[in-house]
């Protein structure tokens, strides 16, 4: 359960990124935030796990808010909530099993972390969530031996191995071509249903929205445009959300 | 037609090298050139003359004294086992200090500008500087060679540190953030892997840049072949000399071939 109300964020250049944003989510969704580079999608969900401070406005994840919440409250936000990023942001130099044990860092005491120790259990997590993303045979590989697909997959089982309620995906396909794109958000669509996580994923392209969404959230220019059934997406209401120009009425009719 | 004489005067206004300023500029630079010329007594004809006392020195060092040579050996490991332990010394130092004057990493404004102050100041003063220094305080010998170097070192090594480190990737930062993981746990597992090969290649490198600069700390007192160096100048015994720049130019000579080979190894 994530409520959001009345959210605003200006960064300190004075961009306005988000502009009274009010959205509920329920759990067990699939949202896509649907909207042009630069209509403060990103910024959306950098806010619900702090990754980015709102200006003002309150969230509250579960009844545990990252603005106002303790240390505490944010430590359990971040582990309920798996992200995934358009630049995957794996750590290139470490093996693929050692990034996904990194998402499992904040169970762990900073010193036994810091000395690179993870009980067997733990591998044992880590190389299930590979097993899940079909990257098992690649657990020892480096990361930045991976093609862009496996690398989002990598991605994907180190936000699985956080056990999260929610996934923050932002912008994951934009650096992918088509046959990973599909397979990554196929992939996202069948934890949604099977493991009852809730997805909130950023895309910037309607068709993908319509397929896999099972509700669109029109964001353009910092504002909630649109909120629906993605059956519901029509063509002026797309224009909308991309500041397309009114096709001119005056063709002949 | 209009349109293209806009164009024309669109592309013309483009920044001219030959501008007002650009002769300015130029113009400044040979003042510069000229007064520096005066200031540091730059004169063709003083080199002519010092010319023939210059050969007479070449000749001087001929035959060199191959008798001499294994009495240099000893001096030259000295000077390398100085430039090991300089270099140890200021890459522990150098860690902590350099960690702590990157911007993205540092907990304080303050610390921040302490530790790049700290940094600048080691930075600034020349090895030899402070191995007149230390000399003075414990003594003459290598060690204060070493203290020397290390402090340089220091300067040079968390000043680069400090760079590479502002120079990571944000990406994985941030993805480890998001998990929850903690200061220490972000350092260790997203910054350390990135800045790694660039720590080994710079301490590599200063390693070679320390082995020079300890031959001449022995100049100042500081033990090593530097020590041989004066002491022969001072006795004109220019074919001991000889042997001693030989020995100084083939050692640097390799330590700069091996550590090139490795840090292509890393990167």
């Amino acid at each position: 359960m994530i409520r959001v109300k009345s959210l605003c964020k200006t960064y300190p250049d004075g961009t306005e990124a988000l502009k009274d944003v009010t959205i509920d989510i329920a759990e067990g969704e699939f949202v896509v935030l649907l909207g042009p580079s630069g209509a403060g999608k990103s910024t959306f969900l950098r806010c619900l796990n702090r990754l980015v401070s709102a200006t003002s406005g309150e969230i509250f994840i579960y009844n545990l808010s990252p603005i106002t919440g303790s240390r505490e409250d944010l430590l359990k936000i971040r582990q309920m909530m798996g992200m995934i990023f358009q630049e995957f942001n794996l750590v290139n130099r470490l093996s693929v099993l050692t990034n996904v044990l990194t998402g499992l860092l904040s169970y762990k005491g900073t010193i036994s972390s810091v000395l690179n120790i993870f009980s067997g259990e733990e591998k044992i997590a880590a190389a299930q969530c590979l097993e899940r993303v079909n990257l098992l045979d690649k657990a020892l590989v480096r990361a930045d031996n991976l093609s862009g697909g496996q690398r989002q997959r990598v991605g994907i089982a180190r936000a699985l191995i956080q056990k999260p309620k929610i996934l923050l995906a932002d912008e994951p396909c934009s650096s992918l071509d088509p046959k990973s794109t599909a397979d990554i958000l196929d992939f996202l669509k069948k934890i949604n249903r099977e493991d009852n996580i809730t997805v909130i994923c950023n895309l910037h392209i309607p068709e993908l929205a319509i397929k896999y969404a099972s509700r669109v959230v029109g964001v353009s220019k910092g504002q909630v445009v649109f909120d629906g059934k993605p059956e519901k997406l029509a063509s002026d209401i797309l224009n909308r959300i991309y500041g397309f120009k009114q096709p001119e009425q005056s063709d002949g009719t | 037609m209009e349109h293209n004489e806009d164009l024309k005067k669109y592309i013309s206004s483009e920044k001219k090298v030959l501008s007002v300023k650009g002769i300015s500029i130029l113009l400044l630079l040979g003042i510069i050139f000229w007064l520096s010329a005066r200031g540091s007594e730059l004169s063709f004809s003083e080199l002519s003359k010092g010319l023939p006392n210059m050969l007479d020195y070449l000749n001087r060092m001929y035959p060199p004294n191959l008798a001499y040579a294994p009495k240099v050996i000893w001096p030259m490991i000295q000077t390398i086992e100085v430039a090991i332990w300089g270099t140890t010394l200021a890459i522990i130092c150098a860690i902590p200090l350099g960690f702590l004057a990157a911007r993205n990493i540092a907990p304080l404004p303050i610390i921040f500008w302490l530790s790049r102050a700290v940094l600048n100041f080691f930075r600034a003063i020349n090895e030899i500087i402070f191995g007149l220094l230390f000399v003075s305080a414990v003594g003459l010998g290598p060690f204060p060679g070493v203290l020397a170097i290390a402090v340089h070192a220091a300067g040079m090594l968390g000043k680069f540190f400090a760079e590479a480190i502002e120079n990571v990737d944000r990406g994985p930062i941030e993805a480890l953030e998001a998990t929850g993981s903690n200061r220490i746990q972000v350092i260790v597992y997203a910054i350390i892997p990135q800045v790694m090969p660039q720590f080994i290649a710079y301490c590599l490198y200063r390693f070679e840049v320390s082995v020079r600069a300890a031959a001449v700390l022995g100049v100042v007192g500081a033990g090593g072949i530097g020590f041989e160096l004066v002491t022969n100048m001072r006795l004109f015994e220019f074919q001991n000399l000889v042997i001693i720049l030989l020995t100084i130019y083939i050692t640097v000579v390799g330590i700069d071939y091996m550590t090139t080979r490795l840090r292509a190894k890393i990167i």
